[in-house]
């Protein structure tokens, strides 16, 4: 095939074309945060599991230590079954306690482990029971009005004891 | 104003059936002919040259407004709902969903398709085309294919350029003129946006759209009326046409790609 100078020029097109999909996968998207270490699967039922996906994070003390990997749900217990991959480097008690959380007032939610103080660590396949559901606003106003309105009607039967 | 007959109807119908029928068979042959294209890679990198490399500076100039733009815009909207951390996602989001791809590919048809169409109309016109059928050449094969291949190569690329810079446009507004935390900025973007459901989803918007383009710049041309009017009135139809149809494949696309 005969060179030209045009050569060059659609070299340099196509580095550039090259480099910005680069870019975009690295810094936008951050390919290199999907880590390709080894994980091991842990299972866990939520009663309410609210907004969470697959991928979500799965923080320790804010770190990352893995991603949910997959949500069903279990017609048997009528729990949302999260099952999480975490990191192998990272072990945690077998009592560790998971709680869903929110990263700021309108942030994504992910799921926050607690270490425990059992001796034996979780193994591939455990299941954690410890779990603390995702915070749905209408079941928290529901429960406020509620105590609102038992507060106000014990108020008034003391009012009228006396 | 006469109301049409039944007959001006049918014969209506039946020259868009020839038409349909014809490009139909053109995309055909141009994907048939892939095989010499990539032989003589000379001719496509030619093309890339000429479509890609010279597209170059109005799509980086572009992106870099968009960016800058989408960047304003969003920090206005959001500081309204003190997100304003969030701007990064929403600058890279949109663009390497949406505007990436799409402004890209229409900036492409206007820039790219253009001269496509008319290059080729003018060849029809002087009879250049008619020659090479006589020695033997079939134009199709040496004109046409390794130009929609270079397209083909070069719009993806163009797009990638056009998000790459506008998110760049983005950062530079949001972080260096609006004071926004950079941690933050490329924090939420990295956590949103995802390689292979964002990212991917863009890159094969941008083939089809180069797909798109340079097919209907090629058609345009080949079909083109062999006069200074018939040329110029093809260049025309070539915007509107890639215009439209990238407009409509990207809803599309889009409904498909991201209902789920």
């Amino acid at each position: 095939m005969e060179r030209s100078k045009s050569d060059v020029w659609v070299g340099l097109f196509v580095l550039i074309g090259a480099a910005a999909l680069l870019f975009l996968a690295l810094q936008s998207a951050n390919l290199l945060s999907l880590n390709f270490q080894k994980t091991y699967g842990v299972t866990a039922r939520f009663d309410n599991i609210g907004g969470l996906k697959p991928q979500t994070a799965v923080k320790s003390s804010g770190v990352v230590v893995g991603r949910v990997e997959s949500i069903t749900f279990d017609d048997k217990t009528f729990q949302a079954s999260v099952t999480l991959a975490l990191q192998t480097r990272y072990s945690f008690p077998k009592d560790s306690s998971l709680k869903i959380l929110t990263s700021g007032l309108l942030g994504e939610q992910y799921i926050g482990i607690e270490a425990g103080a059992d001796e034996k660590n979780l193994q591939a396949g455990d299941t954690i029971t410890s779990t603390q559901s995702a915070v749905v606003l209408e079941n928290l106003i529901g429960q406020f009005l509620y105590n609102k309105a038992a507060e106000g009607g014990g108020s008034s039967g003391n009012s009228n004891k006396k | 104003m006469s109301f049409w007959k039944p007959a001006d109807v049918g014969f209506a119908v039946r020259g868009k059936l020839v038409d349909i029928g014809f490009a139909a068979r053109l995309l055909a042959r141009l994907v048939r002919h892939a095989r010499f294209s990539f032989r003589r890679l000379s001719l496509v990198r030619d093309q890339v040259h000429f479509l890609g490399n010279y597209s170059l500076a109005i799509i980086a100039v572009s992106g870099l407004f968009v960016g800058f733009v989408l960047a304003l815009q969003g920090y206005y909207t959001l500081q309204r709902y003190g997100s304003a951390d969030a701007l990064g996602l929403l600058v890279a989001l949109s663009l390497v969903r949406e505007l990436g791809p799409v402004v890209a590919a229409l900036l492409f048809a206007g820039r790219a398709g253009t001269s496509l169409t008319a290059e080729i109309g003018l060849m029809k016109a002087g009879e250049q085309l008619s020659a090479m059928e006589m020695m033997a050449v079939d134009p199709v094969q040496r004109i046409l294919a390794p130009r929609f291949w270079g397209g083909v190569i070069a719009m993806p690329l163009l797009a990638a350029v056009f998000s790459a810079v506008g998110v760049i446009g983005g950062w530079a507004v949001g972080v260096l003129m609006l004071g926004l935390d950079p941690g933050a900025f490329w924090g939420q973007m990295q956590g949103g946006v995802d390689v292979w459901r964002d990212v991917g989803n863009g890159v094969i918007k941008s083939v089809v759209f180069g797909v798109t383009v340079t097919f209907v710049a090629l058609l345009q041309g080949y079909r083109a009326q062999p006069t200074p009017e018939g040329v110029s009135r093809a260049t025309t139809r070539t915007v509107v046409v890639a215009s439209l149809a990238v407009l409509g494949l990207d809803f599309v696309l889009t409904a498909l790609m991201f209902s789920i």
